[in-house]
């Protein structure tokens, strides 16, 4: 994967809106943004509805991505360009269950819905309906999912790279600061994590730094290309983000996300925990 | 029926409507509520704003955007933050010393 597989420009989105066979596709936690204008011809996910299991902690399975997927009318022979706010996490997050469901091709909008509007590009209200379809999902490719066992075991072999602010690595926060903070996980990160905050991997406006800069930036971190790496962040949507950067972008190999990431984690009973900056002894 | 969730639960990670009241969940004997109104120059409140939080070493804590009010709200630490807000009428920052309890910063952008 590189950045010309994976990745579109605003300009190549706005040339592209009405180009036969591609589908854009806005995904958020709170969709009200996308009642309130949305790019022309999008049709909308919510990342919580129409993703998440409603009973279980889990998302949806092959099924529920069929059902989903052929209801809002996307094909397995379609180009799905994914945007939406808070610096496309939940793109990303859905980028990656595209991806873990076999989607064949599959793209995140470079700077996601911040850069569309500071861009003052054209958002439209008007509604979206598309042509049932025929979806066929595959097997869910779990190379990419890391579940809590394997992050256990992961502690001072594999790469781990937590992706939350510095704060909430350190313990200082629980979540990020647009939220609440009483929680009922353990403040902490898992030992002989790497702190690399998903910010770092993005400029204000919202788009992905530079191959070179990326390189950098995880390269000066301490994240040893030869071993195998899983991301987290609270709930698996910053990760994501990260996660597209290592695996898609950069192209590193057995790149995981961790969607359990610190609220499973943060409530185990019995793990590693490490405090403050530093990454800790496994 | 439809599971009753809240965004300061486990499923959530987005910022909620900065223009809603502080819910009465919100413990102000714990938290550091940092708020206030983006304007631009000519005072008028900007909707829309893109505004993030920075630590003391300007590292990227959150991000939230302005109400149609002009109104942000961040659950943050005791310590020095910096606001840093973007829109279509232009960039600005702040810098605030927050301590437990509600602390009121406006940003004018440019």
């Amino acid at each position: 994967m590189s950045r010309d597989t994976a990745l579109v420009s605003a300009d190549w989105a706005e040339k592209n809106l009405d180009a036969s066979g591609v589908v854009f596709v806005e995904v958020d936690e709170d969709t009200s943004a996308y009642d309130t204008g949305h790019i022309p011809g999008a049709i909308k996910l919510d990342w919580r509805n129409d993703l998440q299991d409603p009973v279980r902690r889990d998302f949806v399975n092959k099924q529920q991505f069929e059902a989903l997927l052929s209801e809002r009318g996307i094909g397995n022979d379609d180009t799905v360009i994914l945007y939406g706010g808070n610096n496309n996490w939940f793109a990303a997050y859905a980028y990656w269950y595209f991806k873990l469901y076999g989607h064949g091709d599959v793209k995140l909008l470079d700077g996601g819905r911040k850069k569309w509007e500071l861009d003052a590009r054209t958002l439209t209200k008007d509604p979206v309906s598309r042509p049932a379809t025929q979806y066929t999902a595959q097997e869910p490719d779990l190379s990419i999912r890391a579940f809590r066992d394997e992050v256990v075991a992961a502690i001072g072999t594999k790469n781990l790279v937590d992706v939350r602010s510095p704060d909430e690595f350190a313990g200082r926060l629980l979540a990020p600061a647009h939220l609440p903070q009483e929680q009922a996980q353990r403040a902490g990160h898992i030992p002989t994590a790497v702190s690399v905050p998903w910010s770092k991997a993005a400029n204000e406006d919202g788009t992905f730094k530079s191959d070179d800069d990326l390189r950098q930036i995880y390269g000066e971190a301490g994240l040893d290309d030869s071993k195998a790496t899983i991301a987290y962040c609270r709930i698996g949507e910053r990760s994501s983000h990260t996660w597209f950067v290592l695996a898609e972008l950069l192209g590193h190999q057995d790149v995981k996300n961790y969607d359990g990431s610190w609220t499973e984690y943060g409530s185990l009973v019995g793990v590693p925990v490490a405090l403050g900056d530093e990454p800790g002894k496994a | 029926m439809t599971a009753v969730t809240s965004a300061n639960t486990a499923a959530g990670c987005a910022a909620p409507d900065q223009a809603a009241p502080l819910p009465a969940s919100v413990d102000l004997e714990k938290e550091t509520v940092i708020t206030g109104t983006v304007v631009a120059d000519s005072g008028e409140a900007v909707a829309g704003a893109y505004v993030r939080l920075l630590d003391s070493t300007g590292e990227f804590t959150a991000e939230v955007v302005t109400s149609p009010e002009g109104l942000f709200r961040f659950f943050a630490a005791p310590g020095t933050w910096t606001l840093r807000a973007l829109s279509r009428h232009g960039n600005g920052d702040a810098t605030v010393t927050a301590s437990q309890g509600i602390n009121q910063v406006g940003v004018t952008v440019a």
